[in-house]
């Protein structure tokens, strides 16, 4: 990761047009220059962690004063990260469970959104019902929706051994367009121009713990329960341990008497569950209506997010805070540094690229002795 | 003159294990020397030493008494040495030449491949040392004995003179792996040195000018393949006197357990493979399957476990039918199962020693209390087999992958032996393994048979079946050609049975040479 934020630098000076001005002098004035592009790399990482978590000077001055509206402000950013977290931890755990079970679930972003719309119907549906019944029935809807749309690529496969991955892409569309026309249709808010769907009820809306503006909500502590079930799931269960059997090899699992085709039914419901979860989250926590682009591609970001948790549920927490960090931070380093998010996005690349290629890492480190040890307890796995 | 190769106290350490102790060796010119010893004795971690795959902790290598540096493969190489894997380098689309000459191509023009004259100096190669091989021919369509061959061939065209086979014979035919000693003996002797790694002692005596025995990780003795005798080097390699006979009472066969009647069974290109099989196994026998690889006994067993459908047919076993019973189903009808490839089928390689314990009971009590799996009585079930069959593991959380054939064998063993079972189905259960492992494995199962248990053999190692079965069915083309018994027959019966020759047409033992011709 260290690797990954020195790659970014790198590129950082270079699109910086004052810092490569200097560099243009760079044998008349090499001090200049270093110092401009240490600047550059500066501020822009400062703005960034500042952007993600806050000034610790400003903290401490806003606890100091008492002052509840510079306390909100201060604490502001981490608030911010951690609701950027949040979906990420639910689409992450998604596709970890799919990867778990041998499945590339592509389809997260499409279950979403089909998640988001079942849990805002519910929620601005039923009226009067108390915040203890209709927040549940908001999120079980949500999750039932994420089901019911990662249960079609599902059956496909198990029936006619359809690739999950051209059905769940397939299935993003529909998803996607579905939406729009109920945006435009049946779900539209009567009194506005834009396909946005009505607000929420409040007795929907998921508890917010501070004033406003910090939007933290419960959903956070509603992710990491589920993170901690779906660990319990898989590695405690029966259920998870034919999951995993069938995912690390499946004529194992055949042989040992499981039933793969229920079994893939069940990871892929239960992965678009977690994902129509995240949608759920969004709407009934942060934007309290459904609007067309609320989603900012977690679907897809928490593929590779899956992948730099290992698919473990542990690891899948702790890479959605990391990305949740770097999403809410990057907006800051925008304004202040005139760092275009999009570096942002390059970071969490070469997060992505290192961790996945740890070859390169030991290149670059030297730390080639360490990697001999793995293959050594084959005698001779190295042949094949 | 020196020796064209010296190890000098090689050590090679890996977390745990001290794969290689202080090793010395040494190959002199034409001379082929044979590296016995069993699976995990760190033939292949020397191996890979001297081949520049790893860097020796301590120890010296010498090339015709130079000290040589070994880094990589390519040093190896140009040190002229050369070493065919036991899983083939091959690329399947590219023709011999065209693999024969990967890395080391010769152009015309600077751009393009030289082919004619690489094929030239292949066909010049393959005439000197009687490696027959089409350069035109493409990998894929050539059988595995001959890309054994471009194997060796791609290290002469190298200028290797130090040839190392890994476990060459693993994946040959027995007349296949003639040839190829044929071959090392030609190369021997044009001046070409080998060093060769098994661990079959009927090879190492049949090719082998010199014999190093290796054991957990040093050299633990030399022999002389003239005098040495196979029960000297099995005792060598496994540190005991091993039996290599199987040691057995007389069957007492009781009631029927399975029982297959005119069974038919598709395999996966839709060819009737088991073509009406009828087989019965008692309680307290072994019923040997016989036959050559790949004539339906595959798909038999698959069958009878509930792997594959039956087109049609019964199977009953324990007087349950179970024609089209599942998996579970047949398991829970108290039937083992030990399946013909351990790593596809019997195991989970990326799972802990522990888990693959209980892979088909881990939803029992006491494993499971309702769909929560209970650990601490997994893991204590699972220490008591790793004691109890000597499975040679450094602990139950240890990856099954991790651990070397024949210990995968015994874990599979100490699952299946585990349960209360009426019925062993075994598929080749020693391919692959060492000597202890085998005397071993077998042992276990003629234990299960005294303890009442039918268990059906299936094995393509006739020297299997005749240790331990009590009566031999042998199959070809998909049918039970013949139901004998195993003390009226001879090996060269039931090899002529195996090859297709009908009973009535062996007339008498006494015709046994004439008969030798239909090999």
């Amino acid at each position: 990761m260290f690797t990954a934020f020195l790659v970014g630098s790198i590129i950082i000076i270079l699109t910086d047009l004052a810092v490569l001005d200097a560099f243009k002098n760079f044998f008349g004035a090499p001090g200049a220059a270093l110092s401009a592009a240490w600047k550059a790399i500066t501020t822009a990482y400062g703005s960034l962690f500042e952007g993600s978590l806050g000034s610790p000077a400003r903290m401490i001055a806003a606890l100091q004063s008492g002052d509840s509206e510079a306390i909100g402000d201060a604490f502001y950013p981490i608030g911010e990260s951690l609701v950027a977290a949040t979906p990420y931890i639910f689409a992450g755990l998604s596709v970890a469970v799919g990867f778990r079970c041998g499945l590339f679930n592509i389809g997260a972003e499409g279950q979403l959104f089909i998640g988001a719309i079942c849990s805002v119907w519910v929620g601005f549906t039923f009226k009067g019902l108390p915040a203890i019944v209709h927040i549940p029935l908001a999120l079980v809807a949500g999750a039932a929706g994420g089901a019911l749309w990662a249960f079609v690529p599902a059956i496909l496969k198990a029936k006619a051994g359809a690739h999950e991955v051209i059905n769940t892409i397939m299935m993003n569309y529909v998803a996607f367009r579905l939406s729009e026309w109920l945006l435009n249709g049946p779900l539209k808010r009567p009194e506005s121009a834009n396909p946005v769907s009505p607000f929420i009820e409040q007795s929907a809306e998921l508890p917010r713990f501070f004033p406003d503006p910090i939007r933290f909500h419960m959903g956070f502590f509603i992710a990491l329960g589920v993170a901690a079930f779906i660990y319990w799931f898989l590695f405690k269960t029966t259920l998870g341990f034919e999951i995993r059997t069938v995912g690390a090899n499946a004529n194992a699992a055949k042989y040992a008497g499981m039933n793969i085709t229920r079994n893939l039914i069940i990871a892929m419901c239960l992965s678009g569950a977690l994902a129509g979860l995240a949608g759920a989250n969004e709407v009934l926590g942060v934007n309290h209506n459904l609007a067309n682009a609320f989603s900012a591609g977690y679907g897809f970001d928490s593929i590779a997010l899956a992948l730099l948790g290992k698919s473990h549920p542990l690891g899948v927490v702790l890479a959605a805070l990391l990305f949740g960090t770097l999403r809410s931070g990057s907006t800051r380093m925008q304004n202040v540094a005139q760092i275009p998010v999009d570096i942002i996005s390059v970071i969490q690349a070469l997060v992505i690229a290192f961790i996945a290629a740890p070859a390169i890492i030991r290149a670059l480190y030297r730390l080639k002795a360490a990697g001999e040890g793995e293959g050594a307890v084959f005698t001779r796995g190295w042949g094949k | 003159m020196p020796p064209i190769l010296e190890l000098h106290g090689i050590t090679k350490r890996f977390p745990g294990v001290l794969a290689n102790d202080h090793i010395d060796l040494t190959l002199n010119e034409s001379e082929i020397l044979a590296l016995l010893g069993e699976n995990g004795a760190g033939k292949s971690t020397l191996m890979n030493v001297l081949y520049g795959l790893y860097q020796p902790d301590e120890g010296e290598i010498s090339v015709k008494g130079n000290k040589i540096k070994v880094h990589s493969p390519n040093d190896a190489i140009a040190a002229g040495v050369g070493m065919v894997h036991q899983h083939f380098m091959l690329v399947p689309v590219l023709t011999v030449t065209e693999n024969v000459m990967l890395g080391v191509e010769s152009l015309v023009g600077g751009v393009f491949l030289d082919r004619k004259s690489a094929a030239a100096r292949i066909r010049q190669i393959s005439k000197q040392y009687g490696l027959e091989a089409d350069p035109e021919a493409y990998i894929k369509d050539l059988p595995v004995g001959i890309q054994q061959r471009v194997e060796i061939i791609k290290l002469l065209y190298r200028n290797a003179n130090i040839l190392i086979l890994d476990e060459p014979t693993a994946v040959l035919t027995p007349q296949e792996a003639d040839e190829l000693f044929k071959i090392m003996r030609s190369l021997a002797a044009q001046g070409k040195s080998i060093i060769f790694i098994t661990h079959k002692l009927k090879e190492v005596l049949a090719v082998a000018d010199r014999i190093n025995v290796l054991r957990l990780g040093k050299v633990v003795g030399a022999a002389d393949p003239k005098t040495a005798t196979e029960t000297q080097l099995a005792s060598m390699m496994v540190g005991r006197s091993v039996e290599l006979t199987v040691h057995k009472e007389k069957a007492k066969p009781g009631e029927v357990i399975l029982q297959v009647k005119d069974l038919r069974v598709l395999d996966d290109r839709e060819n009737l493979v088991v073509d009406g099989v009828a087989l019965d196994v008692r309680s307290g026998e072994v019923v040997g399957v016989a036959g050559v690889q790949g004539n339906g006994q595959t798909e038999l067993v698959e069958a009878l476990t509930g792997l594959r459908s039956v087109l049609s047919g019964h199977i009953h076993i324990n007087s349950h039918e179970t024609t089209h019973a599942s998996p579970r189903q047949v398991v829970e009808l108290g039937v083992a199962h030990v399946p013909e490839d351990r790593q596809r089928d019997g195991l989970v390689l990326s799972y802990p020693v522990a888990d693959n314990m209980v892979l088909n009971t881990y939803y029992l009590p006491p494993f499971a209390r309702g769909v929560v799996i209970q650990q601490p009585e997994v893991e204590k079930a699972a220490g008591e087999r790793v004691h109890q069959f000597d499975v040679r593991t450094p602990g139950i959380s240890t990856s099954a992958g991790s651990l070397s054939g024949g210990n995968q064998q015994k874990v599979i063993v100490a699952r299946e032996f585990s349960r209360p079972i009426k019925l062993l189905i075994a598929a080749q259960p020693t391919r692959g393994l060492d000597v202890g492992s085998i005397e071993y494995i077998h042992g276990r199962i003629v234990e299960k048979r005294d303890a009442g248990c039918a268990v059906l053999l299936v094995s393509t190692e006739l020297d299997e079946i005749l240790a331990l079965a009590d009566r031999v069915a042998v199959m070809y083309r998909g049918r039970v050609v013949a139901v004998v018994d195993r003390a009226s027959v001879t090996k060269e019966y039931l090899g002529l049975l195996m090859a297709g020759v009908s009973p009535d047409q062996i007339a008498k033992p006494e015709r046994g040479e004439e008969v030798k011709a239909v090999f």
